[in-house]
């Protein structure tokens, strides 16, 4: 072996080629194990009667996820309306309108930590800000002493109200989701705004488009597809948000949903129960997984299984809607 | 007289007989200006890329601006519709006229200027967009709702851009599924759309192959009746088939500007010869 055409080069090579799809396979392989493991153990419990009753800590059996799933969806609804505008409307800012400005690097730079942030740190801000609003509603605290009286909230017509403090309704849970997901949603439109070829600015405005009309007739049309994949993306990181939501109190165990709403028919035929929703008591689908899996009984573990089967499909459903608007968008739009 | 340039009246047909430095060569024509640069200077932040131009640009002609590249051309033809405006750290000195007003003024409408100031870039840019909503898009945005004026709108530009037979019958088809010639024709049509009288042109033709390259040299010399057409080019050829004036820049300078054929047969400069006949750029 003195010819050096055939020398152990090449062998280093494929040695290290087995060496990362070792890696890949071993990453794929405890996933495909706890995957099968919760459907062995969930897959029992899952029925009908498990995604439309309520929970039961005497039987197991009788347990249901449907204070969760209504809990989910009414945060996940929120959250949209709080976190899209705000996070679309400060991404456009930063591309299409701030100058590269020193300020603007910053933002920028804080806006990436900000992602990187631990779940659990928006959850003391919720808590401080939305459950508790500071404390300056408690009695003696600083709005009573300047309205004169105890203060609990605002009212409006059609008999709603805002209680103040928020305290832990589900409109504290999805404004603290909102700021959870809020540099992800800006980040993500950015990179959408990003990937419209300046040309298409530039032809819009020479045919005397103000610069608003060009964003919103030519820009905003052509990133849509990959904003709204990055909206996807970033609420199923909410829905699957377990820490914050303790922290800014969503109960463990609950027989309710919000507003009493218990099938999407009600959504139409309750509107009060719509109105109500945001302003009331709640549970989410990872904080019921969490609070089945740390029952004595070994019974909840199954259920927890069960749980987590819920929820993961939930989950798929949204990555495989996110997927298949950029597959469509892709093949309608090139430039 | 020493810079009569501010007491002479705006226009006149005999030019101005100031500033007649190397650079400032004599207007090439007696016919009206419809544009007019005043010792422009402008700069990209501390680079300046053009230096003192004069020039009277004639209405209803085609003028040509050659050059090597980075001579300053194609920013002098932005210049006419404020596009260098979008790019951060630019200024400028002097003045620039559109039938005698600085358009440069502060008070000026820069989205009323871009509607009377066409412009077509080297790279076609449809929208993303069926046919007639490319040609639509203009009078849309300066808030035409009616239906029947959009589709006549439509036609005419179409036709005037010698693009109607081809496309009248999938108006509603995507722009993006036209050939590149098709595309660029689609352009001019849609900058005609918003009633321009001057239509800027960045290198219209240097994406195409050559029989488009054709199409659309015919389409700017049937449309200099009606328009006074800027038509920046690489092609030395394609600006002696098109124009009937042009300016030849140089790092920045106009070094030579003339009648198209006194230009190309007798240039003054030698700087001018150099480039028509091959010896640099």
């Amino acid at each position: 072996m003195t010819n050096p055409l055939l020398g152990g080069a090449k062998r280093r090579g494929v040695w290290f080629e087995y060496a990362c799809l070792l890696a890949t396979w071993s990453a794929l392989f405890f996933l495909a194990v706890l995957l099968l493991v919760i459907l062995w153990q969930g897959t029992s419990h899952l029925s009908w009667e498990f995604l439309t009753s309520f929970d039961d800590r005497i039987t197991p059996e009788k347990a249901g996820m449907l204070a969760g799933l209504w809990g989910s969806f009414w945060l996940m609804i929120l959250t949209i309306l709080f976190a899209v505008p705000v996070g679309v409307g400060a991404a456009i800012y930063l591309e299409e309108y701030s100058a590269d400005s020193r300020l603007a690097r910053i933002i920028q730079v804080n806006l990436s930590n900000l992602a990187g942030v631990p779940s659990i740190v928006y959850g003391i801000l919720g808590l401080t800000v939305f459950v508790r609003t500071f404390g300056i509603f408690s009695k003696g605290a600083l709005v009573e002493r300047l309205v004169g009286h105890h203060v609990e909230g605002l009212y409006f017509a059609f008999g709603l109200h805002i209680p103040l403090p928020l305290k832990t309704t589900v409109i504290s849970g999805a404004l603290t989701l909102s700021l959870l997901v809020l540099p992800v949603i800006i980040v993500a439109t950015q990179e959408a705004l990003r990937s419209v070829p300046p040309s298409i600015r530039h032809a819009s405005l020479a045919l005397g488009a103000t610069r608003w009309q060009t964003i919103w007739r030519q820009v905003l049309p052509a990133s849509l597809p990959g904003i709204i994949t990055g909206i996807i993306l970033s609420l199923s990181r909410a829905i699957g948000e377990t820490a914050p939501l303790i922290m800014v109190g969503a109960a463990t165990f609950l027989r309710a949903t919000p507003g009493d709403i218990e099938t999407p028919a009600q959504m139409l035929t309750n509107p009060q129960g719509v109105m109500n929703a945001p302003f009331d008591e709640y549970t989410a689908m990872p904080i019921m997984v969490y609070n089945w899996a740390k029952q004595a009984q070994r019974a909840y573990q199954d259920i927890a299984s069960a749980g987590i089967i819920v929820l993961v499909v939930v989950l798929l459903a949204m990555n495989g809607l996110a997927i298949f608007i950029r597959n469509r968008s892709q093949q309608h739009l090139r430039w | 007289m020493p810079d009569s340039m501010t007491t002479e009246p705006q226009f006149s047909l005999t030019p101005p007989t100031v500033n007649r430095s190397e650079n400032a060569p004599a207007p090439a024509t007696q016919r009206k200006a419809k544009l007019e640069a005043r010792r422009l200077n402008f700069f990209y932040g501390e680079n300046q890329a053009l230096f003192d131009i004069s020039m009277q640009i004639p209405e209803r002609a085609v003028t040509a601006l050659i050059g090597p590249s980075g001579c300053g051309k194609s920013t002098f033809l932005r210049t006419f519709n404020r596009m260098n405006d979008i790019i951060e750290g630019t200024r400028h000195t002097g003045e620039v006229l559109l039938e005698g007003t600085n358009i440069y003024d502060p008070r000026v409408d820069v989205v009323a200027l871009r509607k009377r100031v066409g412009m077509v870039f080297q790279k076609s840019t449809p929208f993303p967009k069926s046919i007639f909503d490319n040609v639509a898009y203009g009078p849309r945005v300066a808030g035409v709702r009616d239906r029947a004026k959009l589709a006549e709108t439509v036609e005419s530009c179409l036709l005037r851009a010698a693009l109607w037979d081809e496309v009248k019958d999938r108006l509603h088809d995507s722009a993006m599924a036209l050939s590149g010639g098709q595309q660029q024709r689609l352009c001019i049509a849609r900058a005609l759309a918003t009633e321009p009288d001057v239509l800027l042109m960045d290198e219209p033709a240097s994406a195409l192959d050559p029989a488009s390259t054709a199409r659309v040299e015919d389409l700017i010399f049937d449309l200099k009746s009606n328009y006074t057409i800027v038509i920046v080019t690489h092609n030395m050829q394609q600006a002696a088939r098109v124009s009937d004036h042009t300016g030849f820049f140089y790092q920045g300078n106009l070094v030579e500007f003339g009648g198209t054929q006194a230009l190309f047969t007798k240039p003054r400069e030698k700087q001018t010869e150099d480039y028509i006949t091959g010896r640099f750029g």
